[in-house]
């Protein structure tokens, strides 16, 4: 029996996937660049910064990486109200992705750090930069470029798994799938477009990557 | 064009067969049967709770068999509780294996043609609770307010229709998040089955949910086999007793922790 595809069935909808989709793109930007600059700084503290420091970064990686994003997301949105902290599920959902990005990002730079060779951080202090100015310029300008590929791919991984927080009805592009399945039954159909759609995404989001990558990124 | 030897011999025996066949299937109503053997079956569910479940020393306990022994009670019987489950609980009536079917049955046109229905036994319905201070009464009063459903019930998609436009609906994907939604406080009000709002209760009695209005109400009824006029009567006598001495209010406080809603 070959199934009849009926895509007239989510006509009616297009606006729910519409929002959906533009809440998981202003999620998925904010979030990133949020998730980089919180990897940026642990990176640069467990390889630079005091031992304490180090340790605390080394715990909070440890726990991100090794336990379940959405356990993390289901925490922080239904555990965390009995602590008095009652988040909406939309800053739940940013603060969860942005700390399992930075968890992941931090490992990620600090590969990347720990690459650039000893003797420029040397080259650098000796014309009296501060360590600051070191850092910035000489050490994650190279660290990133390095990394730029991995850290692209993990950007792609926590897009594409910002489809979990339709479990705590954020209203995502996932909620909007399942929202639209609820009311037409057409659960092939549906979940065809959506993933349609997360495919073009991670496609243009990858491309996007890439020109930033070659633009600003990579050591000319 | 079989040859038959003899052919008077064989329209006996046939007429003999048909005569012993009806005889056989001829059946005095299942209420003389019951009073006749001193015993009432009764299906009820082994995995629906509070309604039927295992009890921790694996006995079956809940609304349906407390009734199934408020029953053979009144009756002057023993009760043999029969467990069963949704997809064979119908079956098991039909063949006669149970008299009755105590199972939290919800009344349709479907069923409704092939069992009889006495009157209802239990309230099941949905509705929107929250706790006690929370003031709504009506769809109405939900303007400007969230409440959380579970996508895809029958309750949200009921909910959907008759609220205002600026209440907000959070839609969780399944029973337990919503439920965890209204326990943590993430939502004050939520649209559930009056079974889910006694489980809160029971486990988080800080945040027990009263109910503020129903939703769709689906009450629960005895099952019977069609034409068994004298069992029909009869139970639903017993029953308007019940509702009438208090008996069925003191069971939905047992085990649905609220009382009978107005007008049962």
């Amino acid at each position: 029996m070959i199934y009849k595809l009926q895509f007239d069935s989510l006509l009616p909808y297009w606006t729910v996937l519409l929002q959906g989709l533009l809440f998981t793109i202003i999620l998925t930007t904010v979030s990133t660049a949020a998730g980089i600059a919180v990897g940026t700084a642990g990176a640069s503290a467990r390889v630079f910064g005091p031992r304490w420091l180090g340790r605390i970064v080394v715990g909070y990686v440890e726990i991100i990486r090794n336990t379940p994003f959405i356990v993390q997301l289901f925490f922080i949105y239904f555990g965390l109200p009995a602590a008095g902290i009652k988040l909406s599920e939309s800053v739940a959902a940013f603060l969860a992705m942005v700390i399992n990005l930075g968890a992941y990002s931090t490992e990620i730079i600090r590969a990347g750090i720990e690459a650039v060779p000893k003797g420029h951080l040397e080259a650098g202090s000796s014309l009296a930069m501060s360590r600051v100015e070191v850092l910035r310029y000489i050490v994650l300008r190279q660290a990133f470029a390095k990394v730029w590929p991995a850290l692209s791919s993990q950007i792609i991984i926590v897009m594409l798994g910002s489809s979990v927080v339709s479990q705590i009805s954020a209203q995502d592009l996932t909620y909007a799938a399942n929202f639209i399945q609820s009311r037409n039954f057409r659960a092939f159909e549906v979940y065809l477009v959506a993933a349609l759609i997360y495919l073009s995404l991670a496609i243009a989001v990858r491309a996007l990557l890439r020109a930033i990558g070659h633009r600003f990124v990579s050591v000319r | 064009m079989f040859p038959v030897q003899r052919p008077l011999s064989a329209l006996v025996a046939l007429s003999a067969i048909c005569a012993v066949l009806t005889f056989s299937s001829a059946r005095a109503d299942t209420l003389d049967t019951i009073m006749s053997a001193k015993v009432l079956k009764v299906a009820v569910p082994q995995d629906f709770a509070p309604f039927g479940s295992a009890g921790p020393d694996l006995q079956p306990q809940g609304y349906d068999i407390d009734m199934a022994n408020l029953i053979a009670r009144e009756l002057g019987v023993k009760v043999e509780i029969i467990p069963v489950t949704s997809a064979n609980r119908i079956p098991y009536l039909q063949t006669h294996k149970a008299d009755l079917v105590i199972s939290s049955l919800g009344k349709n046109a479907e069923r409704e043609k092939v069992i009889d229905f006495s009157d209802a036994y239990a309230p099941f319905f949905s509705g929107v609770y929250a706790t006690k201070e929370v003031a709504v009464t009506k769809p109405a009063d939900l303007a400007g307010k969230t409440v959380g459903a579970t996508r895809g019930a029958i309750e949200e998609q009921a909910l959907t229709a008759m609220v205002p436009s600026d209440t907000t609906i959070k839609r969780f994907e399944d029973n337990n998040a919503t439920i965890a939604a209204f326990v943590s406080g993430q939502v004050d009000l939520i649209a559930t089955g009056n079974t889910v709002a006694a489980a809160i209760a029971e486990k988080s009695p800080a945040r027990a949910p009263t109910l503020k209005f129903v939703i769709k109400d689906s009450p629960c009824y005895v099952g019977l086999n069609k034409d068994e006029p004298k069992l029909l009567a009869k139970v639903n006598e017993i029953i308007a007793k019940a509702k009438s001495s208090g008996e069925l209010a003191k069971l939905s406080e047992k085990w649905l922790k609220a009382p009978l809603p107005p007008g049962f």
